[in-house]
């Protein structure tokens, strides 16, 4: 029996009727549901992408000359990973973006157009809402940031070498990193940083979210600065400041790799799994529970405002 | 079976006391009037019965603590609690494949029926839709759920009056069946009136008064009281004395309708008429409970 969700006509036709009850997949689609209000978590991503795209095709048009001044090789290499690194950062600073002002608005707009009564009439708990929520900065914009910038990677490649085969120039050698080295280095950067080390950021937004009746993005910022100034103030020191610095930073121990202006994708201690034993992954990851837990209570005794 | 069973239900935020021990026994296959002034309580009793906001006292829905297990218990509940409460960024296609998607009684094709007679089109969004249709909209996944309870707290707020009438219409034609049971709340009593089975008043967190239509058609009688009877009418005590138009209206609990008749026109009384006579009998608007109230 077709279900009238595939017949894509704009009428409600009679339909036979179905079984009475029929099974229920709660987080699918409390999921579904992001996507449809917050359309911004992939168009912001695919957008990006795309304006990078047009900004490098309009630098291929130079691409033979610089080559052929250059001699050889490694102008190449460094043009075609920079602006490789240089999309990867693009697409994860929007990404970024779009998933701190996702979450300040998560448990918020719900509220402030008192639709939460119609999602509260509905069986799903609390708890499936603000998981379901939390999970889309968490995991599902890293595994999208990924799949775009690996899409654009593709094309950058493809259009490169197009151009350089057009234009008779060499045919691109080996880089120095393999496609598959960064492609496995930008995952483990998005889920271990974007998704696991920044996962209590966003804990403490959804939280704020949850609980301020307006201005959540001041909310969200004031009292951490509140706090590293209080602290300065009182002990001269700035132990609240690093480590947030530190946690910004994906947890990475201070070892130069960032300094080569290289992205933070490559950093090999992750790829090395080494992270797990990271103690300020897990007391991360704690404190996303203890704001996860909160929200979900505030969820279940705030009012529309 | 019982519905809805609260006992000393009490519920305030600050100082203001919004429920003041309210005791409630809701039977199957009833369709409950809750009526009461702005600020009587009557939306803070159905947020506690619905789960949505904690409170003190016995409650159970449907045998179910409604705090600690409101999604389970909105398998069986449904409400709507006023019409401005779709998210306005879903389109129609979309509540329907969400509520399909999460409530295990949802039967779609019902709702696509109802909306078939409508002109809501699956592509439209909620803020493109005008308030009636918003209304039509929420009605129809409501009632393409095979719920037990339903809840309307206002649900016809700000509609047109055709609106209001199609919406009644349809929740008494093709959605009461007996076993369900509604409680409504609204401001447009008269509407209502023949669509209750049972008539509750609310007044400062506490029921004052509760019975079924029938009972209320048989016990309170109105009479236009033609002028030269006014003393003969007044020595039947009447609860309340009000003039329309130069002519005294009197309404009378329990008193025999013969004996009225010889007064002047005898009629059955509006719930509103009822409700304002309650208030205003009570010195300094303190009803009491009045003798024989059902809850």
């Amino acid at each position: 029996m077709s279900t009238p969700s595939n017949v894509p006509s704009d009428s409600f036709a009679p339909q036979p009727a179905p079984a009475a009850t029929s099974p229920t997949h709660p987080l699918y689609w409390s999921l579904q549901r992001e996507f449809w209000e917050h359309r911004s978590i992939y168009l912001a991503p695919l957008a990006a992408a795309a304006l990078f795209l047009f900004g490098f095709m309009i630098s291929l048009i130079h691409l033979p000359s610089r080559i052929r001044a250059a001699g050889i090789d490694p102008m190449q290499h460094d043009f075609i990973v920079q602006s490789e690194n240089l999309a990867a950062l693009l697409i994860m600073g929007t990404t970024l973006i779009v998933a701190v002002f996702y979450c300040l608005d998560a448990l918020h707009s719900e509220r402030r157009d008192r639709s939460i009564l119609f999602w509260k009439s509905l069986p799903v708990s609390d708890l499936t809402t603000v998981l379901s929520k939390a999970s889309i900065p968490i995991v599902i914009l890293p595994f999208i940031t990924f799949g775009v910038t690996i899409a654009l990677w593709i094309l950058m490649v493809l259009l490169s070498n197009a151009v350089l085969l057009a234009s008779g120039t060499s045919a691109a050698p080996a880089p120095h990193f393999s496609f598959f080295q960064l492609s496995t280095g930008l995952f483990y950067h998005l889920m271990v940083v974007h998704g696991l080390f920044y996962a209590p950021f966003y804990g403490w937004l959804l939280l704020v979210s949850a609980w301020a009746r307006r201005a959540t993005f001041l909310w969200a910022t004031l009292p951490l600065f509140a706090i590293g100034i209080v602290e300065k103030i009182a002990f001269n020191t700035s132990y609240f400041a690093s480590m947030l610095g530190y946690r910004l930073g994906g947890g990475a121990e201070d070892n130069g790799s960032k300094a080569t202006g290289m992205a933070v994708a490559f950093m090999p201690h992750f790829t090395s799994g080494q992270f797990i034993f990271n103690p300020s992954l897990w007391t991360g990851l704690a404190m996303t529970a203890i704001f996860l837990a909160a929200a979900i209570r505030l969820r279940r005794n705030r009012e529309p405002i | 079976m019982t519905v809805i069973e609260a006992r000393g239900l009490r519920k305030s935020f600050g100082t203001t006391v919004a429920l003041d021990g309210v005791d409630l026994h809701i039977e199957e296959g009833r369709i409950l009037g809750l009526i009461g002034p702005n600020g009587a309580g009557k939306s803070t009793a159905l947020n506690a019965i619905l789960g949505l906001i904690p409170y003190q006292g016995e409650l159970r829905v449907l045998g179910r603590n409604p705090w600690t297990e409101r999604d389970h218990l909105m398998r069986d509940v449904c409400f709507i609690a006023d019409v401005a409460v779709l998210p306005r960024w879903i389109r129609v296609s979309q509540a329907l494949d969400y509520v399909a998607g999460i409530h295990p009684r949802f039967e779609r094709t019902k709702a696509e029926a109802f909306l078939a007679k409508t002109t809501i089109r699956p592509s439209s969004k909620v803020r493109e839709l005008s308030k009636g249709m918003v209304a039509q909209l929420h009605l129809a996944l409501v009632m393409a759920i095979d719920a037990r309870l339903l809840v309307l707290d206002e649900p016809t707020l700000g509609l047109d009056i055709l609106y209001r009438k199609q919406f009644y219409d349809s929740l008494l034609n093709d959605y009461f069946d007996r076993t369900r049971t509604i409680i409504v709340t609204t401001h447009q009593v008269e509407e209502i009136q023949n669509v209750l089975t049972d008539v509750m008043f609310i007044d400062r967190g506490r029921i004052v008064f509760g019975c079924s239509m029938d009972e209320f058609e048989s016990r309170y009688l109105e009479v236009m009281v033609n002028p030269e009877r006014l003393a003969a009418a007044r020595q039947l005590k009447p609860i309340h004395e009000r003039q329309v138009i130069g002519r005294s209206i009197f309404l009378f609990d329990r008193v025999d309708r013969s004996q009225l008749a010889a007064l002047g026109d005898v009629r059955t009384p509006s719930i509103a008429d009822l409700f304002v006579a309650m208030l205003e009998s009570k010195p300094g608007h303190q009803p009491a409970t009045p003798q024989g109230a059902a809850v």
